[in-house]
């Protein structure tokens, strides 16, 4: 396997789902990388200069460009570095493929999201919208798109499975932390069996990290958002007494 | 290339600058296509059937099989029509990367701040949502700058993917600059957008669709 003429660099976050899709195309290709660990909040000098528009991770860096957007940095990677593709050779099968990571990012990840940072009722409603969500994805797996394939990308592991995959185990961290049922079993068989067969692939278990580290980290998260609404509202109270 | 019957279909309308996109591209791959014109206000059985996910035009119809989203649409085009007219995704890996991070950013953060100003309730919202879509457009005027390499269009001889994704927007931006006074594609600002959103309006895949600012004012 060829390893990249120039040295490849990528700036990343640890508990990102994002970064990890880099991380894990990188090495399904077999490409060897520097990484950056960068902080979510202060971002480096690296990369405000490599991303000025997101001013986020990742990013990778290749040969004095850097190629930002997870899926961009995807398809960058496996345009690049034709080996083992990720994505398929057919226009339709990629429109597909393309399709379905523009839902997970516009729909799926935003409901997962809202389920983690909201309580009562609105926390309820998140709850709903990502099954229904996930239901889309069952019905694609059993009968639709995917149907009888093993991963998204058929055999192996593809594009969409690195982009579903880099992010759905939010999906146990929150049923745990936030105790909602999420991804039952046996509403979504298919989805949960695909699942569970991706985390077991090796270089996924190298990519993702240990659930304790990810179940502390959105604990950790939880507490902080729960302690802030808390202390504006007495602020708020406060206001309203010292006003009346 | 003349398509056979029923070969390929556009499910869209006409003033809806999503639907533009791939009109455009088909235009440039000179697929002949039929134009399937959704009732206003009403979603048809064939969208509904289509695009269940989203509901939403534009769809397309090759051999009866839908692909959906705009930029995708156009990206499918460029791939099952790769032999004919010119490639709307540059060859270069890096050069594919950027127009399609500058294609996100335009959806994601530009378009929003160009509807802002149209949505805006007050004279203050409106000024800022102004400053946020020339401060965009700023970003892609260096983009253009890049990608162009002092040829007509981002994808430099020919219209490329950026091109379409922000060039579609014209017809809505006209409307915009007319209802509030604003000039959006401003010489003194970015004068090189400027000169290529005329050039964009005037050519041949496009003029023929983009709608006209009288009918989109209606």
């Amino acid at each position: 396997m060829d390893q990249p003429a120039f040295s490849v660099k990528l700036l990343g976050s640890w508990a990102d789902s994002h970064t990890h899709r880099v991380q894990l195309a990188l090495k399904l290709k077999g490409l060897e990388f520097e990484y950056q660990e960068e902080d979510f909040i202060n971002p480096s000098p690296a990369l405000l200069l490599h991303n000025p528009v997101y001013k986020k991770v990742p990013a990778l860096l290749h040969g004095g460009r850097s190629i930002v957007e997870s899926v961009v940095i995807l398809q960058y990677i496996d345009e690049t570095w034709t080996d083992n593709p990720i994505m398929p050779a057919d226009p339709f099968e990629r429109a597909v493929t393309r399709f379905w990571c523009h839902f997970t990012d516009d729909k799926l990840a935003p409901a997962v999201g809202l389920v983690f940072s909201s309580s009562g009722e609105g926390q309820k409603a998140a709850v709903d919208q990502v099954h229904e969500n996930l239901k889309l994805l069952e019905r694609e797996l059993k009968d639709g798109a995917f149907k009888g394939r093993r991963f998204f990308g058929g055999d192996k592991i593809g594009l969409l499975d690195i982009v579903l995959g880099c992010g759905s185990y939010w999906l146990a961290v929150f049923e745990e932390v936030m105790e909602v049922k999420l991804i039952d079993p046996e509403s979504f068989p298919v989805f949960h069996a695909w699942l569970r067969d991706f985390e077991e692939q090796q270089e996924v278990k190298e990519t993702i990290p240990a659930i304790d580290r990810l179940l502390e980290y959105a604990r950790g998260i939880r507490q902080m958002m729960l302690s802030l609404s808390n202390s504006s509202s007495s602020s708020i109270n406060n206001a309203a007494a010292s006003s009346g | 290339m003349a398509a056979e019957e029923g070969e390929v279909r556009l499910i869209g309308a006409w003033p809806s600058p999503f639907v533009l996109r791939p009109r455009v591209a088909l235009n440039l791959k000179w697929v002949e296509y039929e134009f399937l014109q959704e009732k206003f206000g009403e979603k048809s059985e064939l969208l509904l059937r289509s695009n269940p996910v989203y509901k939403k035009i534009p769809v397309l119809l090759h051999h009866d099989k839908p692909v959906c989203e705009s930029m995708i649409i156009v990206e499918y085009v460029d791939g099952a029509w790769a032999n004919s007219g010119h490639a709307i995704l540059p060859a270069d890996t890096y050069e594919r990367a950027l127009h399609r991070f500058w294609a996100f950013y335009i959806d994601d953060k530009w378009f929003p701040s160009m509807f802002g100003i149209a949505k805006a309730e007050t004279e203050e919202a409106k000024a800022e949502s102004a400053e946020q879509a020339w401060a965009g457009l700023k970003l892609l005027e260096e983009a253009f700058e890049k990608l162009s390499k002092g040829k007509a269009f981002f994808g430099g001889d020919t219209i490329g993917y950026v091109d379409i994704a922000l060039g579609s927007y014209l017809g809505w931006a006209k409307v915009i600059e007319r209802m509030t006074g604003l000039k959006l594609f401003d010489e003194e600002k970015t004068p090189l957008l400027a000169v290529w959103a005329g050039r964009f309006c005037a050519h041949e895949a496009v003029k023929e669709v983009m709608p006209e600012t009288e009918k989109l004012m209606e």
